[in-house]
């Protein structure tokens, strides 16, 4: 009976499959039925096709039938051929190859509740993140002029007025549809209505914007996929606990506002919160009556975590089973309102202008004639600027070949033998140094010595007289002319005196690096005259004479600035905390010192100052004193995108004032942030204002203009900007 | 004999509107001795290349470099100040064109010293109008006599030593006032306008208007010896016998500050024009170098052997020229604080001066001598002009705007011609020559809108836009405590954790190890790499000069 039943489910189906065979192959039919009921009747049941064994006029597309059907089919059954075809390239072989090695499976796509619930999500995204970019620009633009899209105040062309202007009598009605109907120019405009519409549908920055755009989306669907597949992966239950609260309380706070904003969903979740509150009372979940409940129920005498798990239990029943609030009846109403009025475009048949074109069945952004107008005027501006710079190159080279005219008529000493002069000076320079670091060292080991060393005292003088001149008196100073120009002769001698000095006797201790005495008597140039002085009265030679008295009062001019530096210098070093206390722990008394322990434990150092600036140089004071008044004017703190005071501080450095700047620049600077026009109406932002001024901003970038762009249009600039980015 | 002044076209400068600009020539001619001419002085296309080329002259501080890992925020914000300073130079560049004029000099024949040229000759020479710059004022029985020029060049005041003042429009020689003070006069002085000026006299210092009218007796001012006036901050700095250094606000007519300087009698002084901080010269060879803000000096070098004579400091705040009872003529670098060159005068100078365009007039003696080049390196053999006086040199000062030497001494005024002394292009709204009253008045408002304050007054200029360290860090610590992180601080190296024991405890060192010291790796890469360049560069030098700048090889070069 068994076998029956078979025979006839299958003849059944059979049936229904083969509805519209040809009668005279009936009996055929029949037999091969027959031993197919046979053939299934032993264990498997293995369902095969109909073969077509004779030609005919009518060809059931059911017994089509490729030999050994059942059979998993290979990559290499379908490509196989492709490896023996010449004209096949290696590289789609070797890629081929590669399939047919990898074992892996595609993935089962999500179920249809998941990717709905993906998308919906990706699509809120996409929204928003359209948005996202336009207000960051916004941020960042250095000038907004409110209302947003201004029309140009200038002069329009005739199409412009014309289309805004309406037919209304009868006998316009009817010259339009005659000339609309034939879609004839009108006005003699430069392009036909149906050029101008195929220009208008779609421009190629357009659709590669929309490309990009549909390419993100994707990507960014098969992210979420994947990653929701992953997470539907995870086996872990605390995981999902710990992930199912967390929807439960986004869920909650979703809800309220989706009752103000969306009552219909809202409505719909009700229903499901009531479906799922049923199904609670009619389970006993959650009732503690499972197997693990009444085990947790006999630890829950001595076990606290068992009886809390319980209770938890309890409460989700609780919870569970609660009757939710039903939503007052004027919501309903809304609902119903919100339920009624739904666009009317909706119903609207979908508008196809031109069947060729694909581009067209989508929906088109108003793109204005004016775009073009606009461009022009750029491209002009453009070139205005071009011009202004060849100018300047014109100019700047013009005076070049000023400069090296005259370089050629009149012999100009070299810039370069400047240099070597200023060089050979600073050398002179640095080998006094030495040599005067070198005395002022041997100074210092003198004293270390043993104080005053009159015979090495003697010494040094004996070398300084070889040296440098001293003016203590007038007699001095009358006898300097002449002495003036043998001392140059003689000065070669001296460093390498000295030098030997320094090599025959190291160091000890590191003082004053260079010896005030020999920057004085640096070598002067004695200046001709052109015609000399008259001969001086008796009487002014006097006067002067006094004078010089009065000025060299006894003292040496460099021994008192050498004893102000150091004082300055000694004033500026931090001085020795002593904490000595003399008596304590020892025998006190007068002319007693510390030990040494107490004075290395009680004397209290502190770090030495930063090197003064005047360190290197002998002859002068710096004074260390801050001047806290200008600190009173200057910027204490780091605004914001600053990261360290180098850079703020460049950032600043360009005068922002009328006397340091052009005009133009002064203007560009002061900038007020936001611009409103007076008595404008600021509406809010649509899509279209930025998506426009992508479409204008991306056209510029083509024709290369990019400087250009960014120095004239402000803020298309930036929205430049953003596209290269974004794109 | 080849004397060419400027044709000045006076336009204003950089900032300037085009409805200000004002035609005229100053003297103009090329004149041609002996059938002799050249076109150009190269030594004075040398300074005017210096100063004036654009590259240099529009260059506003340093660039700044993005850093590597920097924030968007950060990066936007340092390319838009970045562009903005870019875009002002240009534009700065651009006015350029506008500054077409160039300096006038004045050169000799073959184996004719400029400075045998007689002023009476370069009279002759230029014509009428350039010619009658050159006049003297024979005013034997008040001298010595002290001048100043206003800031615009068109007024000149002269006081002699026994009281006599006088001031005048020089040009027209149309005298202004007249008057005796019956009192010692040590030194007159132009305020923010022609119509004020300030007169040191024996006890007080006054202040008198154009007209000769005493407006002010300021008693606060005992026995002023020199006084500076700093244009844009209003200040009148004085400088007393008492050894007081006191700071007059004349917008608002009060004593700024009041300092003892303890160095004796204050008789040399000068200001700098770049800071505006004053240079006191002192009996014992020092100088020394003041603000209003600081009780003591901010600089003190010690320049001469014997007591300092005079000082004078250029337009740019770069150069000192001194000279002392040493008969040393001294130039230092005033940024550096070091001695250029120095060079002897057998007579000494008493009075110095410098020019817009860095001519140094020394008076020695009787004579006085003007310098060309003197500002650099390179010391002074001869001078460019000379010209001698009857009577002891009291004053000296340049005509700005003009090639105008004035001269006060024993017997009166002289006023001398100096050709490549004045600037050619100036500011018309700063200093314009030519303004009207009207705008005299409308220049007075906004100057004194944009009066600086006299505590910015300082050794940098630029302080102001300079971040307060010292605020700035005690603030840094005290957020830093605050917060119990540094805010400002690089986010620790933190290595990723990877798998199959890479990421072992000794690994992570490693990995640590690579990174560590990042910041200080570059520069030494950096300094590194550049001391290579260096020494490649002198190998190179050096393998030239003894293969005597040829090889074998060096044919099949291109």
């Amino acid at each position: 009976t068994t076998a029956d039943f078979a025979v006839k489910t299958h003849i059944w189906t059979d049936d229904w499959q083969v509805h519209h065979l040809i009668e005279g192959s009936d009996d055929e039919r029949k037999h091969k039925k027959l031993l197919e009921a046979i053939g299934s009747m032993g264990g498997r049941k293995r369902k095969k096709q109909n073969e077509r064994s004779e030609a005919s006029v009518q060809v059931s597309e059911y017994f089509v039938n490729a030999e050994g059907t059942g059979d998993k089919v290979n990559l290499s059954d379908l490509l196989g051929t492709v490896e023996k075809t010449s004209g096949a390239s290696n590289k789609t072989k070797k890629q081929l190859r590669n399939l047919q090695s990898s074992k892996e499976t595609l993935e089962l796509p999500l179920n249809k509740q998941q990717t709905e619930k993906v998308s919906a999500e990706f699509s809120v995204q996409l929204l928003v993140s359209c948005w996202k970019n336009i207000i960051l620009q916004n941020q960042k633009a250095e000038q907004m002029v409110f209302p947003l899209n201004q029309e140009s105040s200038g002069p329009k062309r005739v199409e412009q007025v014309v289309a805004g202007w309406k037919v209304q009598t009868p006998l316009e009605q009817e010259i339009f549809r005659l000339l609309h109907g034939s879609r004839q120019p009108v006005n003699d405009p430069v392009l036909t209505p149906v050029e101008e519409q195929s220009l208008k549908a779609m421009s190629l920055e357009e659709a590669k914007i929309r490309r990009a755009e549909l390419q993100k989306a994707r990507a960014l669907q098969s992210y979420y996929e994947a990653k929701a597949k992953r997470e539907k992966k995870i086996k872990s239950k605390k995981y999902h606990k710990v992930q199912n609260k967390a929807k439960r309380k986004d869920f909650l706070k979703q809800f309220d506002e989706m009752v103000k904003t969306n009552p219909e969903g809202a409505l719909e979740e009700l229903k499901k919160m009531e479906l799922s509150r049923m199904e609670e009372r009619m389970s006993l979940k959650h009732q503690n009556s499972g197997k693990w409940a009444k085990s947790k129920a006999i630890m829950a005498k001595y076990d606290d975590s068992a009886r809390k798990a319980m209770q938890e239990q309890l409460q989700m029943n609780k919870d569970l089973t609660q009757k939710m609030v039903v939503p007052s009846d004027d919501e309903h109403e809304s609902i119903e309102e919100g339920l009624e009025t739904v666009p009317d475009f909706v119903n609207d048949p979908e508008t196809v202008i031109d069947p060729v074109n694909p581009w067209m069945r989508g929906q088109l952004t108003h793109e204005e004639p004016e775009v073009s107008c606009v461009t022009a005027e750029e491209v002009q501006t453009a070139e205005e600027e071009n011009e202004e710079e060849e100018i300047i190159g014109e100019f700047e080279r013009k005076r070049k070949l000023r400069q090296v005219v005259e370089e050629d008529v009149v012999e100009v000493s070299d810039k370069e033998e400047e240099d070597e002069d200023e060089e050979e000076d600073v050398s002179e320079f640095n080998t006094l140094f030495r040599l005067m670091r070198s005395e002022k060292t041997r100074e210092g080991s003198n004293q270390t010595r043993g104080g005053l060393n009159t015979a090495g005292e003697e010494d040094e003088e004996g070398l300084l007289s070889e040296g440098q001149i001293r003016v203590r008196s007038i007699e001095d100073l009358e006898v300097l002319d002449e002495v003036v120009e043998p001392r140059a002769i003689e000065e070669p001698s001296a460093p390498q005196t000295a030098a030997a000095e320094a090599t025959s006797e190291p160091p000890h201790k590191k003082k004053r690096e260079i010896n005030l005495k020999e920057v004085l008597t640096k070598e002067a140039k004695a200046v001709r005259l052109p015609f000399l002085p008259t001969v001086v009265d008796e009487e002014e030679r006097d006067e002067q004479i006094s004078i010089i008295k009065e000025a060299f009062a006894g003292d040496d001019v460099i021994s008192d600035f050498i004893k102000d530096k150091s004082r300055q210098e000694a004033a500026g070093r931090p001085a020795v905390v002593d904490l000595t206390l003399p008596g304590w722990g020892e025998w006190g008394g007068v002319g007693l010192k510390p030990p040494r322990w107490k004075r290395k434990r009680f004397r209290i150092k502190t770090a030495p100052p930063p090197p003064r600036q005047d360190q290197k140089l002998p002859d002068v004071i710096i004074s260390e004193k801050r001047t806290a008044s200008v600190a009173s004017h200057q910027v204490s703190q780091l605004p914001f995108p600053f990261q360290n005071t180098a850079q703020f501080e460049s950032s600043i450095r360009t005068p922002i004032g009328s006397t340091w700047n052009t005009q133009t620049v002064v203007k560009n600077m002061t900038k007020p942030k936001v611009v409103t026009k007076l008595g404008a109406i600021i509406e809010p932002m649509v899509k279209e204002d930025f998506i426009k001024s992508k479409t204008t901003a991306l056209w510029l970038l083509e024709i290369g203009h990019k400087k250009f762009v960014f120095s004239v249009l402000g803020i298309v600039g930036l929205h430049v900007n953003s596209c290269a980015f974004c794109l | 004999m080849l004397v060419f002044g400027f044709w000045t076209t006076k336009i204003c400068n950089t900032r300037n509107c085009f409805n200000k600009i004002v035609l005229i020539a100053l003297f103009s001619l090329t004149f041609h001795c002996n059938g002799f001419a050249s076109i150009v002085c190269p030594d004075l296309k040398k300074i005017l290349t210096k100063f004036d080329s654009p590259s240099r002259w529009f260059m506003l501080g340093k660039k700044c470099k993005v850093p590597a890992g920097a924030r968007e925020r950060l990066k936007e914000a340092i390319a838009i100040s970045e562009a903005m300073s870019e875009h002002a130079q240009k534009q700065a560049a651009r006015y350029d064109l506008l500054l077409p004029e160039d300096a006038g000099f004045l050169e000799g024949d073959e184996d004719e010293d400029t400075n045998t040229i007689s002023q009476a000759d370069i009279a002759d020479a230029v014509d009428i109008t350039s010619g009658s710059k050159y006049f003297n004022l024979h005013l034997s029985q008040f001298g010595p006599y002290r001048l100043d020029y206003s800031r615009t060049g068109r007024n000149l005041l002269v006081g002699g030593k026994k009281g006599h003042v006088a001031c005048i429009d020089w040009q027209t020689k149309d005298l202004k006032c007249e008057m005796n003070v019956m009192e010692t006069v040590n030194d007159v002085k132009w305020l923010h306008t022609e119509a004020m000026f300030a007169v040191a006299q024996k006890r007080w210092l006054y202040i008198y208007d154009s007209k000769g009218v005493e407006l002010h007796c300021v008693k606060k001012f005992n026995d002023v010896l020199r006084m500076q006036f700093l244009p844009y901050h209003f200040l009148l700095a004085t400088a007393s016998a008492t050894g007081f250094l006191q700071y007059l606000d004349v917008s608002i007519g009060k004593e700024v500050a009041a300092i003892c300087t303890k160095m004796g009698r204050l008789d040399v002084m000068a200001q700098n024009p770049h800071n505006a901080v004053i240079h006191l010269g002192h009996p014992n060879g020092t100088v020394s170098l003041w603000s209003p803000n600081q009780k003591e000096s901010l600089v003190k070098m010690l320049c001469h052997r014997g007591a300092v004579r005079s000082l004078a400091v250029d337009k740019t705040g770069t150069y000192m020229v001194t000279s002392g009872l040493d008969r040393k003529l001294k130039v230092y670098d005033i940024r550096a604080f070091k001695p250029l060159h120095s060079c002897f005068l057998p007579a000494g100078a008493s009075c110095l001066s410098l020019s817009q365009r860095g001519l140094l007039s020394a008076a020695t003696g009787e004579i006085v001598q003007v310098y060309q080049n003197v500002l650099g390196s390179n010391p002074v053999s001869k001078p460019y002009m000379a010209h001698r006086l009857r009577g002891q040199i009291w004053g000296l000062a340049y005509c700005p705007f003009e090639d105008v030497l004035g001269i006060g001494h024993g017997e009166g005024f002289t006023s001398m011609i100096v050709p490549g002394a004045g600037e050619p292009n100036f500011d018309a709204l700063d200093t314009n020559p030519y303004r009207s009253h009207k705008q005299r008045q409308e220049w007075e408002v906004k100057a004194l809108l944009e009066k600086v304050q006299p505590e910015l007054i300082g050794l940098d200029p630029g302080q102001l836009s300079k971040v307060d360290q010292a605020s700035f860090e005690q603030r840094h610590k005290e957020q830093i405590e605050a917060l119990g992180f540094d805010p400002l601080a690089k986010d620790k190296f933190k290595p990723r954790t990877k798998k199959k024991g890479r990421s072992s405890a000794g690994a992570i060192e490693k990995r640590k190890r690579k990174v560590a010291h990042e910041d200080q790796r570059d520069e030494i890469r950096q300094s590194v790499q550049e001391r290579t360049e260096r020494e490649k560069e002198l190998k190179e030098k050096s393998n030239e000069k003894k293969l005597g700048n040829k090889s074998t090889l060096d044919r099949f070069r291109k």
